[in-house]
């Protein structure tokens, strides 16, 4: 409960920060919303719901009305509306980021496992190595040296571009790199925390086959903080996207926003901005539902800590 | 093992502070005659779509991610030292609003935040700075204030708070000593990847603005000769690639060598 009334004050204080720029920008706010180019019917119509002629906080709440409606304001370079281009370019995205945590989820817990399991072996200290140097790599530079190798070289895959599946590994292994990296560090101190456990040496006592204590007493227990962490680490996917839609040229909401900063396209920029932000608020009430499923001790709406 | 990092560590940042002296071209002429020469005698990294010697823009190159990310870590030490301790130290409201805050900051996808911010202020290497540690100083906080909640109550608190110390004496004399440790392995631990958040930004072109060489930058300028001259590619991001690992491993080495339990 109390991370749900969290995200009240993050997406009020994100809208804030956007509205700061729209006032900041020099000019009228309700031109820097919608361009110049836009039809004069448009900007008037901004320019009455931001009661331009009030004081600020009364602005702010037109402001708020103007984003409930879904007007995002217009592109500065195509006059198109941003809603619709977020609309169009969401589920590319939401496809590349799906298609990462397929490969970092499974792979990471896995990885993660075996490291603890074999926890001071050759098996542990190659994982782990593994697993510092994905944390270390930048993912624009992983991303081309993929493009080269596999593409370029190999032709095995397209470059970039958009297209049938084949188009979609290449930037969600890029984009899987550090979160498989995080998790399998994460599941890795998890699991080797949770082997030595008391309850564990009385599994082992009472004569429990090892393989029933991994699976069942010790996985079950590792799953809740788990699904926190690949839960909380959908920000990272989100700032992955920005980096790895670039270089592949994805079409998603990435690009989009990189597209709006290099041309300083303001209304792109805050709408990406706003929209990564509620899709990243939506995600965490999710976990926070799914943690009352895995784990009934944690309630949701009375008397938390 | 340890001792390799260190020493790698020391190497590339004598190789930034030095860069002046012992870059062998100026990281910024622009040569003709040379253009996207593949690595050689001459240039042990090749030359880039202007003739520039990736070599010495490397040198330099260093020098803008090495300050920026140590400049943002102290800075995010700093901001999180001084509200990790006021917060724990006070309790009750004021760190239920800290915390709020910090948990707000610490989930919130950072590339966005500071993108949200170089929007605002002009792209540069003080914007990337502050981007970083607008985000940054939450996790310090978080586990200062952590510390001084255990440490509240311990009796050598108590003994200065009977013999009559304020709070601001017993916070800054008495407390902020005992977090020193905990502060700097934190710094190693968050070090690589500051690098390369930095890293990042200039590669999106918030950063420091062309000609100024950063290993971002330079990645993202070059990245169109991908297949014809992949060294000018390769050895920038090389360059962040074992600068941030040689971080994060030292930064693992000195929280082990603490017993810490803390990052990932």
């Amino acid at each position: 409960m109390r991370r749900i009334l969290l995200l009240v004050p993050l997406l009020l204080g994100i809208t804030a920060l956007t509205f700061t720029l729209v006032k900041t920008l020099p000019g009228d706010p309700a031109l820097s919303l919608v361009g110049e180019r836009a039809s004069p019917e448009v900007i008037e119509s901004i320019r009455r719901e931001l009661k331009t002629d009030q004081n600020v906080f009364v602005q702010y709440l037109g402001y708020l009305r103007l984003l409930g409606k879904g007007e995002f304001g217009r592109s500065y370079f195509t006059n198109r509306k941003v809603s619709d281009d977020l609309i169009a370019k969401f589920p590319n995205t939401l496809l590349l980021a799906v298609g990462a945590m397929t490969i970092a989820v499974p792979l990471g817990i896995f990885l993660g496992f075996a490291a603890a399991v074999k926890s001071g072996t050759a098996t542990d200290r190659m994982i782990s190595s593994f697993s510092v140097i994905g944390l270390s790599l930048p993912v624009f530079w992983s991303g081309l040296l993929l493009m080269l190798v596999l593409s370029l070289e190999l032709r095995l895959l397209p470059p970039a571009g958009m297209g049938d599946v084949r188009f979609l590994v290449m930037p969600s292994v890029t984009l899987a790199l550090p979160a498989l990296a995080t998790l399998t560090r994460i599941s890795r101190t998890t699991l080797i925390d949770l082997l030595h456990m008391p309850y564990i040496r009385t599994a082992r006592a009472k004569g429990i086959p090892e393989r029933r204590i991994r699976f069942v007493h010790v996985f079950k227990n590792a799953l809740l903080p788990l699904v926190t962490v690949i839960g909380l680490d959908f920000g990272s996917y989100l700032n992955g996207a920005v980096l790895t839609e670039t270089i592949f040229g994805w079409d998603g909401i990435g690009r989009y926003a990189m597209e709006g900063i290099t041309k300083r396209d303001y209304p792109v920029i805050m709408g990406c901005i706003i929209v990564g932000t509620t899709v990243y608020v939506v995600i965490n009430l999710l976990v926070d539902v799914l943690y009352h499923y895995l784990d009934p001790r944690v309630r949701l709406f009375a008397g938390d800590e | 093992m340890s001792r390799v990092v260190v020493a790698l560590l020391i190497g590339i940042f004598a190789a930034s502070v030095l860069a002046p002296f012992i870059s062998p071209y100026d990281p910024e002429e622009i040569n003709l005659d040379e253009l996207r020469m593949a690595p050689c005698v001459k240039h042990p990294f090749g030359t880039d779509s202007k003739g520039r010697d990736i070599l010495s823009r490397v040198f330099y190159g260093g020098r803008i991610s090495l300050s920026v990310a140590l400049i943002a870590a102290v800075l995010s030490m700093g901001v999180g030292l001084l509200v990790g301790l006021v917060s724990g130290y006070a309790g009750g409201k004021v760190d239920a609003a800290v915390m709020l805050l910090v948990d707000l900051i610490l989930a919130f996808p950072s590339l966005l935040l500071a993108i949200g911010i170089s929007v605002i202020l002009p792209p540069g290497i003080y914007t990337v700075m502050i981007a970083i540690a607008s985000v940054g100083w939450a996790s310090f906080a978080r586990l200062v204030r952590g510390h001084v909640l255990s440490l509240r109550s311990a009796p050598f608190v108590e003994a200065a708070r009977a013999l009559g110390c304020s709070g601001a004496r017993v916070l800054f004399v008495h407390l902020l000593p005992q977090c020193i440790p905990l502060v700097i392995v934190m710094t190693g631990l968050k070090l690589g990847g500051y690098i390369l958040t930095e890293a990042s930004l200039s590669f999106l072109g918030l950063g420091a603005q062309p000609p100024t060489p950063t290993w971002g930058s330079m990645i993202s300028a070059n990245r169109a000769f991908i297949v014809s001259a992949p060294w000018m590619v390769i050895f920038p991001g090389l360059a962040i690639t074992v600068t941030s690992l040689c971080c994060n491993l030292l930064g693992d080495v000195l929280r082990d060598k603490y017993g810490l339990k803390i990052g990932g």
